[in-house]
């Protein structure tokens, strides 16, 4: 069967599937929709159906983004758009599908909205919600819309026409498209990404090898992770068009061992590709081969790091080397090599498929297509999003994410990971694009967007980063191993109340110098969470220093815990729970806390069932 | 004067002590070895491929035991030095037998502004250990984890496979012992 017949095959499939008389549940099941318990719920509406024996065909989808709303099922009956049902429990599930099943009813009250452009009756198009109205999903175009795991629905939604495109173009062509579509690397760096395929395409070695990063380490990111499990194919035919582009035979998968369910995502679509023969020899009747190779990680930050990355997919230690020779120059074994990350991938199939024109209509004047971001945190909304680069980070927080959880107040947004700094308020109005978020000292980084409200501490975050790279620090070069130690000594006295005046300008002198004298990446931008808090949040910095204050009452050593003896009920909820047992009052009357005995571990600050909290933290003398 | 009845209690005690001398060890080691050579024939001719081999010998035993590193060495034609070297720089290698239940819990960045170290700080007080340490019982051993990617469900612990999605310190202990009642029932 040639390609054409399979894709009609599939479009049929595909029309079969939105028309079908009867049900249809789509769950959404990516590691997140899990964690949220969406087995649980799974396991519930199979045992509903049986019982009333009702036929229905249930179908696994990817993350769409709305992580706030997991677990989320959509039902599609007799042909109709599938609508929305979100933070679903196993205890309603019986209820709701009567309703829907039985009934008629289609709980337009528990509805999130339509999968679809159009509403349904009086329910709208969930594209329409505050959430998702802003986004502009190029990347994500698929994720929670198709079946991952079946090679039709990829390819029913223009699927492999990029590939297919890109076989009838010279490979020179193609760079030409992607270098015009302004494309830059997605892994943070930002480097452009045909400029990048040129230079391996003249160096005249071979075999030239293609390698895609998905070693996503940042904490506080899942970007990958989600394409990955939601849309593999993507990622897999940008593999393709980028090896032809550049003439590359071989490529390798570097994927964090972390992401189990990604792995065998991944592993099923290679099958799938082989049998469609869309990889392996002769792809699509052309002269061209290639293979892919998956390599897991085995757990270490400082191999998303390119030549660390490279040492590690050789079987060594993965320690960075000095550049130049650059990777596309010499790589893999030696040979020119291309390193792309996922979301660069998952983008190259669209820019082929319609044009480098579209695709820089959107984004800003030096960074044009749009970017995922996992908007986490202290945050009402939270999930994974795409916006055109150079969007607001007022709008992201407020519009897409609802605003800060609990209406406390905005502090900062952190972005970039480890590498990477914190935005405050003040520069709201920023948008988020390359030069921008590295003029503000930040960096755009993978695409980690974490919320910090007034409840954070700056010398926390910029002390817990710290603990991070100090951690993954390879130990290679003297600056990163010994200067990221000092720094963190010197925070870690900061935050312990035992700070002294001049350490916040020894601090800096550290920062410059491991910026400046670090060997790979991972060192020079160590520094950056310190440098950011320090330049924004230096009043913080002076008050745990010169007052012995911790003004977001976090770090543990400046706060006290007390219970307000007018709030208190003297439920006794506290002092059962108590570890230290340093809580004691009698029944109906106001408890106390021993200081002596307490040993700051918040649960009783937590669990305190008073409106209001009778429990209350204080710092410094103030509260 | 050599006594040879001195020397044979003594070898008798060794044989007793080391495992590979007595019966049951020794059908152990040959099993194991013969394990890892199957592990290791598939991918013997591929370059690099050692952090692979490593990875499914851990996920075989649990754990990286010497005598498997040396079985390894042995195959590999490497040094145990080379292969040490290399498992050492990662974070997922384990040099020690892990507990019957995993427990994990997440730092990264959403987990820590959302509270994650305060669970942290709870499970290591409910099994009185520290993260990286296994219970005396052998029954937990606790790790910390830089990021799971379930960061929009901060905190997240994990216990052998199920993830655990938005805990708090007072979610930890009934998390935990429904681990202890399992093990209980089997009992």
């Amino acid at each position: 069967m040639n390609f054409d017949d399979r894709r009609s095959k599939a479009l049929k499939k595909w029309e079969d599937l939105k028309e079908k008389n009867g049900i249809i549940i789509y769950i959404g099941s990516a590691s997140c929709g899990r964690a949220a318990g969406s087995d649980a719920v799974t396991a519930v509406i199979n045992k509903y159906l049986t019982e009333n024996n009702l036929k229905a065909d249930i179908i696994e989808v990817g993350c769409i983004g709305l992580c706030c709303f997991e677990p989320m099922i959509y039902i599609q009956k007799d042909g109709n758009p599938p609508i929305c049902y979100a933070n679903l429990n196993p205890k309603i599930i019986p209820a709701l599908f009567e309703d829907i099943l039985q009934k008629g009813d289609v709980r337009k009250d528990l509805a999130l909205g339509v999968i679809d452009k159009k509403g349904y009756g009086s329910i709208p198009s969930i594209y329409e919600r505050p959430m998702l109205k802003p986004q502009v999903r190029i990347v994500l175009r698929n994720c929670g819309i198709i079946d991952p795991t079946d090679i039709d629905h990829y390819l029913a939604r223009n699927g492999y026409l990029g590939i297919n495109k890109a076989l009838q173009m010279k490979p020179e062509e193609v760079i030409k498209e992607v270098k015009k579509s302004g494309i830059r690397g997605r892994g943070g760096a930002g480097f452009p990404t045909g400029m990048k395929w040129e230079f391996c395409r003249n160096v005249k070695s071979e075999p030239k090898y293609l390698v895609c990063n998905a070693d996503e380490g940042d904490p506080g990111a899942f970007m990958n992770r989600s394409l990955l499990e939601g849309d593999p194919h993507a990622v897999l035919e940008g593999m393709l068009i980028a090896a032809y582009a550049i003439g590359a035979p071989h490529s390798y998968i570097y994927i964090r061992e972390e992401y189990p369910l990604a792995i065998e995502r991944l592993k099923k679509a290679i099958l799938q590709m082989q049998e469609y023969n869309i990889l392996g020899e002769k792809i699509l009747d052309s002269d061209f081969s290639f293979d892919i190779e998956i390599k897991k990680g085995a757990g270490a930050f400082v191999c998303g790091e390119e030549t660390a990355l490279l040492a590690s997919l050789m079987g060594k230690r993965g320690m960075p080397m000095p550049r130049p020779p650059f990777p596309a120059t010499s790589g893999v074994w030696g040979k020119p090599t291309v390193i792309n990350n996922v979301e660069t991938l998952g983008t190259i199939a669209t820019i082929i498929r319609e044009g480098w024109k579209w695709y820089s209509g959107y984004g800003s004047e030096t960074a044009k297509g749009t970017k995922t971001f996992s908007l986490v945190g202290k945050i009402k909304r939270t999930g994974l999003i795409e916006v055109p680069l150079g969007t607001k980070i007022r709008d992201i927080v407020y519009e897409i994410g609802g605003g800060v959880l609990n209406d406390k107040k905005f502090k900062a947004v952190q972005t970039g990971g480890p590498s990477g700094g914190c935005i405050p308020a003040s520069k709201m109005d920023l948008g988020v694009d390359y030069e921008t978020l590295t003029s503000a000292g930040a960096i755009m980084g993978s695409g980690g967007l974490i919320v910090m409200d007034e409840e954070t501490c700056m010398v926390d975050i910029a002390h817990y980063f710290l603990t991070f790279t100090q951690e993954e620090s390879c130990g290679k070069c003297t600056p990163c191993r010994i200067g990221t130690r000092r720094m963190l000594e010197i925070l870690e006295k900061i935050k312990s109340g035992k700070g002294e005046e001049r350490d916040i300008e020894l601090l800096e002198d550290l920062a410059s110098t491991v910026k400046n004298a670090s060997l790979c990446g991972l060192g020079q931008t160590a520094p950056n969470p310190v440098i950011t808090t320090l330049r924004y949040f230096i009043d913080e910095y002076e008050e745990h220093i010169k007052n012995k204050r911790c003004p977001a009452l976090v770090c543990k050593d400046l706060i006290t815990f007390n219970i307000d003896a007018e709030k208190c009920i003297g439920c006794g909820i506290c002092k059962k729970n108590c570890p230290a047992e340093a809580i004691s009052g009698e029944t109906k009357k106001a408890h106390v806390i021993d200081l002596n005995k307490c040993i700051k571990c918040g649960i009783c600050y937590q669990i305190c069932p008073v409106e209001g909290k009778a429990v209350y933290k204080t710092s410094g003398g103030s509260s | 004067m050599f006594d040879v009845f001195k020397c044979v209690k003594l070898l008798k005690k060794y044989v007793s002590i080391h495992p590979s001398f007595s019966c049951k060890g020794r059908k152990k080691a040959i099993d194991m070895e013969s394990e890892i050579r199957d592990i290791i024939e598939p991918l013997k001719n591929k370059r690099g491929a050692l952090i692979s081999i490593l990875q499914q010998v851990q996920n075989r035993y649990g754990y990286l035991s010497q005598e498997a590193i040396s079985t390894l060495a042995d195959e590999l034609k490497l040094s145990e030095h080379e292969i040490y070297g290399v498992a050492t720089f990662y974070t997922q290698f384990k040099f020690i037998k892990p507990g019957v239940h995993q427990a994990k819990v997440c730092l990264g960045t959403a987990c820590h502004v959302r509270g994650g170290h305060e669970v942290m700080e709870t499970v290591e007080r409910q099994l009185a250990i520290k993260h990286g340490e296994k219970t005396k019982d052998s029954q937990f051993s606790l790790e910390r984890v830089a990021c799971m990617g379930c960061c929009a469900l901060a905190p997240v612990m994990v216990v052998d496979k199920d993830i655990y999605g938005k805990t708090t310190s007072t979610k930890v202990e009934g998390i935990l012992n429904q681990y202890r009642e399992k093990r209980e029932g089997k009992q």
